[in-house]
This record gives C-alpha cells, sequence and structure tokens, in this order.
C-alpha cells in the first residue's frame, strides 16, 4: 500500500496535465453548470453601489487589462456595463492600458447594440492615455485637456454625455478593471483619496489578495476578484433578466470547480506520499 | 474561407504549439513562442508610435489646424537623450530625461502612497475591537489586530525572539503563511481560468468551423 502511494507522489507531471485538462474540457463540453451561491460581500458591494446611484449618473469606466487576462476580467467588463446601461448611467470610458481600449469598446459595443444605447449619448470610449498616476492627476483638474477627442477622433465638447463633465470630481463613481499597475490601486491611490471619490473594480484573482485591504479601509467601495468575482457579477446582473445572454464567466466556474478539486486531490496524495516516505526511511534507521 | 475563420485557425494551432511544451520542449513550441516574441515587439513598436507619440507629441508640435509649437520640441529632445543612452560617449545625456521622469513620478506619487498605502491602512486598524456588531465583526476585529501586531513583532529583529516576544512572533509567522496560502490560492485560481478561457475558445471557436458543435 505505500508503496503504491509513494509512486502516487512521485507521478509523472503529463498524467497530472491530461488530468487537469480533462478537469477543465468536460464540465465545458457538458455545459455543466454549478450554482453560485452570492453572500454579502466585495462583489455584492460593487453591485449594490452601482444599483443605488440614480438614473442619468455618470461613471467612470476604466479598462486597465490586455489580452491575457480577458478570461478574468472580460466577462466583468460586459457584466459591468449590463448593469450601468440598463440602469440608464451615462459611461465615460477610458484606459491606462493601451490595449484595454478596444477590448472595452467590444464590451461597449455589444451591450449598447442589444439594449438599444447610444453612442455619445449613453457611453464614449475616450481611448488610451500613457501616464498612469500622472494621467489621473490631471484628469482630476481637466479631462477636455487630456482627452479633446475620443477614440475615434470626435470632439468630446460635443457629445451630449460629456456635458458638464470636466473633471473627475464631476463623476459619480469610479470602476476600474485592472491586471495590474496601473489600475485599481493607481485610481484608489491618484483619485479616490485624492478627490474623495468612490472608487470600485475588478482584478485577476493573482492581485486580489493586495487589494483586500483597501476594502477593509473604506478606500474601495467593492471589489470582483478574478473569475470567481466575475461569475458573481453576472449572477447579479441576470436576476430578474428575461432570457439573459449565455454567462461567459459561470460557464468556467464549473470547470474552475472541478479543476480546483483535482489540485487538492493531488496536494492531499502527495502530502501522504511524503509522510509515508518520510516514515518509511524514519523506520529504516 | 473568411479571415475570421483563418485567425480562429491561427489562435488554435499557435494555442496547441504552446500547450505541447507540457509533453516536452519541441521544434512547434519554439517556433509559436518565437513568433511571439516577434509579433509582440513589432505590435508594442508600431502601436507606440500610433497611439502616443504621434497624437501626444507630433500632433501637438505639427496641429492639423496648422502653425509650428517649438515648445513641443523639448519633451522631443530629452525622448532623443533617452536613446542616446545605446551611444557609450553620449550617454549622460540620458540621465537628464531619467532625472525628470524619476523627479515627476517621486513628486507626485510619494505623498499620495504614503497617504493611500500607510495612513489608510493604520487608520484602518485602529479601531474598536466590537465595532460593526455582531459576533463575526468582533472575531474579525480580534483578529485582524492581533495579526498585525504580531506580524510586526516577527519583523521586530532588535529583541530575541523568546518568551512573549517569541510566542507573538509564532502567531505573526503564522498568520503571514496563511496569508501566503490565500495568495497561493487566488493564484491557482488565475491560472485555471486563463486555461479555461483559451479551453472555452478552443470548444466553442475553434471546433465549430470544422462543423463540431459541442
Amino acid at each position: 500500500m505505500s508503496t503504491f502511494i509513494e509512486k502516487l507522489g512521485n507521478l509523472d507531471r503529463r498524467v497530472i496535465f491530461v488530468l487537469m485538462a480533462l478537469a477543465v474540457i468536460i464540465p465545458l463540453a457538458l455545459r455543466m453548470n454549478l450554482p453560485i451561491p452570492i453572500d454579502q460581500g466585495p462583489s455584492m458591494d460593487l453591485y449594490n453601489m452601482i444599483d443605488a446611484l440614480p438614473e442619468g449618473s455618470r461613471v467612470l469606466l476604466s479598462f486597465d487589462y490586455d489580452p491575457s487576462t480577458m478570461p478574468e476580467l472580460q466577462p466583468m467588463a460586459i457584466a459591468l456595463v449590463q448593469q450601468l446601461m440598463t440602469k440608464d448611467i451615462k459611461i465615460v470610458s477610458m484606459a491606462l492600458w493601451p490595449m484595454g481600449v478596444s477590448l472595452g469598446n467590444e464590451a461597449l459595443i455589444a451591450v449598447s447594440d442589444s439594449l438599444g444605447r447610444e453612442e455619445y449619448v449613453d457611453w464614449v470610449n475616450l481611448g488610451y492615455k500613457t501616464g498612469g498616476g500622472v494621467l489621473i492627476v490631471r484628469l482630476g483638474s481637466d479631462i477636455k485637456s487630456v482627452f479633446p477627442v475620443d477614440y475615434d477622433g470626435n470632439s468630446i465638447d460635443d457629445m451630449p454625455v460629456m456635458q458638464g463633465v470636466n473633471k473627475l470630481g464631476d463623476l459619480d463613481m469610479i470602476i476600474s478593471l485592472s491586471a495590474g499597475e496601473p489600475g485599481i490601486e493607481t485610481w484608489v491611490m491618484m483619485a479616490g483619496d485624492r478627490y474623495n471619490l468612490p472608487v470600485g473594480g475588478g482584478c485577476t484573482a493573482v492581485s486580489a489578495p493586495q487589494l483586500y485591504p483597501f476594502l477593509a479601509t473604506g478606500q474601495l467601495i467593492g471589489l470582483l476578484g478574478g473569475l470567481k468575482g466575475a461569475g458573481d457579477y453576472e449572477t447579479m446582473v441576470r436576476v430578474g433578466v428575461e432570457n439573459p445572454p449565455p454567462g461567459i464567466a459561470i460557464a468556467g466556474m464549473a470547470a474552475q470547480s472541478v479543476a480546483h478539486l483535482v489540485i487538492m486531490l493531488f496536494i492531499i496524495i502527495g502530502n501522504i506520499a511524503y509522510l509515508s516516505e518520510k516514515k518509511r526511511k524514519g523506520g529504516a534507521k | 474561407m473568411s479571415w475570421e475563420v483563418i485567425g480562429i485557425w491561427l489562435g488554435a494551432l499557435l494555442s496547441l504549439c504552446l500547450y505541447s511544451f507540457l509533453y516536452k520542449d519541441n521544434p512547434f513550441y519554439k517556433f509559436a513562442e518565437h513568433l511571439f516574441v516577434g509579433m509582440s515587439a513589432g505590435y508594442w513598436v508600431i502601436y507606440t508610435i500610433m497611439n502616443v507619440l504621434i497624437p501626444n507629441w507630433w500632433q501637438k508640435l505639427v496641429p492639423m489646424e496648422g502653425g509650428f509649437q517649438p515648445i513641443w520640441l523639448v519633451p522631443g529632445v530629452l525622448s532623443l537623450f533617452m536613446l542616446f543612452r545605446l551611444i557609450p560617449k553620449l550617454a549622460g545625456l540620458s540621465r537628464l530625461s531619467l532625472a525628470l521622469i524619476v523627479g515627476t513620478g517621486a513628486g507626485i506619487s510619494i505623498t499620495a502612497m504614503l497617504q493611500t498605502r500607510a495612513l489608510a491602512q493604520v487608520n484602518g486598524t485602529i479601531i474598536a475591537l466590537g465595532q460593526g456588531g455582531g459576533w463575526f465583526n468582533w472575531v474579525s476585529n480580534i483578529i485582524m489586530v492581533t495579526g498585525v501586531v504580531c506580524g510586526l513583532v516577527y519583523f521586530f529583529f532588535s529583541k530575541p525572539h523568546k518568551g512573549v516576544v517569541g510566542g507573538a512572533a509564532n502567531i505573526g509567522i503564522t498568520i503571514l503563511m496563511v496569508a501566503f496560502g490565500a495568495s497561493f490560492g487566488y493564484t491557482v485560481m488565475a491560472r485555471i481560468s486563463l486555461l479555461i478561457g483559451q479551453t472555452q475558445f478552443l470548444l466553442f471557436e475553434w471546433l465549430p468551423t470544422m462543423g463540431i458543435h459541442l
């Protein structure tokens, strides 16, 4: 028995890779759906804060990520835009990461078309500017000097969505979807704490633990952490919606759960094998 | 065959080439890796010229409505100085540009970082233990305050970690380990999420191009 366990402990890593692949492929191929219970937490806090905004409020949505983190952040972007547009909240979007512009545009156009919203009236994509924190400080005093034109080169002076929006303080909330720096922390530091604006957002699972302290201090009003956060948000946004579109993150969460079970199983096997080998060697002395 | 289908096939084949590394290093993996590095470098150069250099500098130096704004020669020259790092005799000039970048960055960030990462966090830790109501918040507050104090004791090296100090340091390192464990768990979730994203692409975008619908 102990030899068998020790053999398991020295399993060829390629066997583990195959099992991991199967743990992901099978739930996705079978379209397995596991329930995603939503408890009071950072995801629900963000949802409630946006839900409490009055119709016609203006929110800055910053797409601070690139395609390498799309599986986690794009479902969040779509769900957030869905909630904002459904509530008729105006979206002023931009990006601190160059590739975030086109990814954000994809989400904005898809949801806007499905809900019949109008570009420049209900939303605008200002585009990307380099500078990170320095850029945010400039936005705090004059948005139009930083973004005289939008992503497509149209003057923002003529856009209804930008009427009355001259500086960050004219916005009701800032939401950043961030894959690193510059991202949520930069917004908290340069906009939230400096101009006393509510900042929320979504991030990759890797960076979530670093951002949790900002939730405890109230510097962040809510946070979506990784695919779980995206799945939570998709679930909340779909409540009460007739024939909601298929949730990308919800579908992924079933595969995520099965993959985690496989990993936990191998961690347990590895530890049993280690202890068994240690005991055997100790006994041989 | 449409360009979209060609794009999907290219993406799928390159994904498979990259995943083949899990079996062992091979020429397909090497090809995909080198292609990615080369494409990324090329893409970034063009993207930076088109989306950073031209709108942020060139169009301000020579505006479309006409005229020439000589003040914008200053950032142009400073940018050029950065490239002088490649010429040993003139490399010293790049320090001027770097000094400006470091000075501006530090000036803007130091107070903001102090406020965001230090003062606000310390303020958040100084709480009444019973704050928030309910036994869960009460226990959470005790764990947080104990964790912060014991974590700080662990990094206090001017006194030997023995007796009460040693006990507190042990609690501190235990809490740090729990934090590292949570961080590792999140990292695992992130990596699996990327695998899920690419698998969704292969199953629901690539396979249908071959008539296989799952």
